[in-house]
């Protein structure tokens, strides 16, 4: 019975494996990205930067269709570009980083949107705006994987001064001259998983299966460690109940994944352990000696 | 302001003049309107030289949501026939023939054909209008029309039956080449799996079956039980190919066509023609597009 509900439908199609399988790659790698943008105040910039691919995803669309070399390395280069430009208009004039990135990316979105309605038809604009989750091939899937794997162990390598500079930037820059290299570092692990995201959930729903599962584990920990963890694991938990939502209810799979990501935070926000909804208004009591 | 107005109907009547200077010359021909591409196609086989056939849905246009303009009502007066397939294929034609107000002679370019019931899709229960993806029934168009020609023009006659004649020879060759690719496919692979509704007299006539996805919403992206219902019944069925032209992400294709085995097929032609460039700029090629891509996918 359980089996036949939970087991069956990825037991029985292949499809519905490699959905999984691709899921679980990505949030592996874009949980823990997802966590240090949080921590970093930047989550918005993981927006601005998931809608700056469009257009380099649209244009190796334009060259070659919905080919996985071309979109990939088109997404890959636009999304360095206004991460880079961004960063630089914010710092050469009186424009703060935030209304700059907007700027960079509601162009990219038009810009985006205007390629691939040059060569292709509004349903190619959805499946590059919302992905495939239910179409990944080998390929895909082991671009996927190569860059979940790639994250977790720059990562491993630039934590120290990635975890301090969210703590304190300035001690960093007293002791260390990492902190640039690792910030860059950063910013490419972002766009490296943006772009892997949106093969299988789209520009638009990429950065969410990033930033949600961060904002879950806010409220569950205080610790980063445990943070990735529990980013990674929610992750998890929301790509499996959204492909069997879609799998049982006929809705799209991708948005169904976000939305379940989605449902956990509300819960997260409610009943979190630190500092949810209800444990604010009952505190619980104090220890005492 | 009054010398502006003044300037613009002095331009307006102008236009017209001129306009009207451009019919005389092609006065000399029979003026008709042919409701869509593949009528249309017929018409000029038939008419040739003789006749100046105006298609109202034209190439790559949709018959079904066709709304007509102001422009097509002009192009209806004008005419001295009017061919329609009738059976339920245009409906709006009723009423713009009405607002036109022609006195050309409707002509039903599927009398004699044995209507038959829609198995699904738009005209779910009725009469199923795609009468031409018969060839039998293609040429009872011919005939249909070269009659109404030769009524409205009947120094044509000659002309009209020869034209007829040929055409008429180059239809029987279309359909024992038609029949000669499906004998060549074994019995229990005559059948694909497909969106189209339009091949209801083909598989009555040619003996493969289109069957439709069941249960599959085909306007929105698919969701996973989508895809699990169709992969499901190819597997039952054992259906041999698929032509799913709706599901345009062809990745998403592809994995349905590896994980069940059955091959993709092409594109399938059964409303419209294309235009010149296009694959089936005329019934002929329309049909052998049509009869080749099912047989590379069916064979093998």
């Amino acid at each position: 019975m359980l089996y036949t509900i939970f087991i069956a439908p990825f037991a029985e199609y292949e499809f519905m494996r490699r959905a999984l399988v691709g899921t679980f790659a990505l949030v592996l790698g874009a949980g823990p990205v997802g966590v240090f943008l949080m921590l970093r105040r930047m989550s918005l910039v993981g927006d601005a930067m998931a809608h700056a691919i469009l257009p380099g995803a649209a244009i190796g669309f334009l060259v070659s269709g919905l080919s996985l070399f071309a979109m990939t390395l088109g997404g890959l280069i636009a999304g360095f570009t206004v991460a880079l430009l961004a960063g630089l208009v914010a710092r050469v004039t009186e424009i703060k980083e935030d209304a700059s990135l907007a700027t960079f990316y509601l162009v990219s979105l038009a810009l985006g949107v205007i390629i691939v309605s040059v060569r292709g038809t509004n349903v190619d604009l959805l499946h590059v705006l919302f992905g495939t989750v239910l179409a990944l091939d080998d390929q895909t899937l082991l671009l996927m994987a190569t860059i979940g794997s790639l994250t977790l162990v720059v990562l491993a390598l630039i934590y120290r001064p990635l975890v301090l500079e969210c703590v304190d930037p300035g001690f960093l820059g007293s002791v260390s001259k990492t902190g640039a290299a690792a910030h860059l570092a950063f910013l490419a692990l972002v766009v490296m998983n943006l772009v892997g995201g949106f093969h299988a959930l789209g520009t638009l729903l990429a950065v969410g299966i990033m930033i949600l599962p961060a904002a879950i584990a806010r409220f569950w920990a205080r610790d980063v460690t445990a943070m990735i963890l529990i980013a990674i694991v929610s992750g998890v938990v929301a790509g499996y109940a959204g492909l069997l939502l879609s799998f049982y209810t006929s809705v799209p799979s991708g948005p169904a994944i976000i939305l379940f990501v989605g449902a956990l935070y509300a819960m997260s926000v409610l009943f979190g352990r630190v500092g949810g909804v209800v444990r604010q208004i009952f505190p619980g009591r104090h220890l005492e000696a | 302001m009054m010398f502006s107005r003044r300037s613009l109907l002095a331009a307006v009547l102008a236009l017209a003049t001129f306009a009207h200077f451009d019919q005389a010359a092609a006065q000399e021909k029979l003026k008709v309107v042919a409701s869509f591409s593949i009528l249309g196609d017929f018409v000029k086989n038939v008419g040739g030289d003789r006749v100046q056939v105006v298609t109202l849905v034209g190439p790559n246009g949709d018959a079904h949501v066709f709304s007509p303009s102001p422009a097509d009502a002009k192009q209806l007066s004008d005419a001295k026939i009017v061919f329609v397939n009738a059976l339920g294929f245009e409906g709006w034609i009723t009423r713009l023939v009405k607002a036109s107000g022609t006195k050309a002679p409707i002509i039903v370019a599927t009398k004699g054909v044995k209507p038959r019931r829609m198995d699904r899709g738009e005209h779910d229960g009725g009469s199923d209008p795609h009468a031409w993806q018969s060839v039998a029934n293609a040429k009872v168009y011919v005939a249909n029309i070269r009659d109404a020609l030769i009524a409205a023009d009947p120094a044509g006659k000659a002309a009209f039956e020869a034209n007829a004649k040929a055409y008429l020879a180059k239809l029987d060759a279309l359909e024992a080449d038609l029949k000669a690719v499906i004998a060549k496919v074994p019995a229990d692979r005559r059948k694909i799996i497909t969106t189209h509704d339009a091949f209801g007299y083909f598989k009555d006539a040619y003996g493969i079956d289109f069957i439709a996805p069941v249960g599959v919403s085909t306007d929105s992206e698919p969701s996973a039980k989508d895809v699990a219902k169709i992969i499901n019944q190819i597997k039952t069925q054992k259906i041999p190919a698929v032509f799913l032209e709706n599901i345009s992400d062809a990745r998403l294709v592809t994995r349905i066509s590896k994980e069940t085995g059955a091959k993709i097929g092409g594109t399938l032609y059964s409303d419209a023609l294309t235009d010149e460039k296009g694959d089936a700029p005329t019934y002929i090629d329309m049909v052998r597009h049509n009869i080749r891509t099912l047989g590379v996918a069916l064979t093998s």
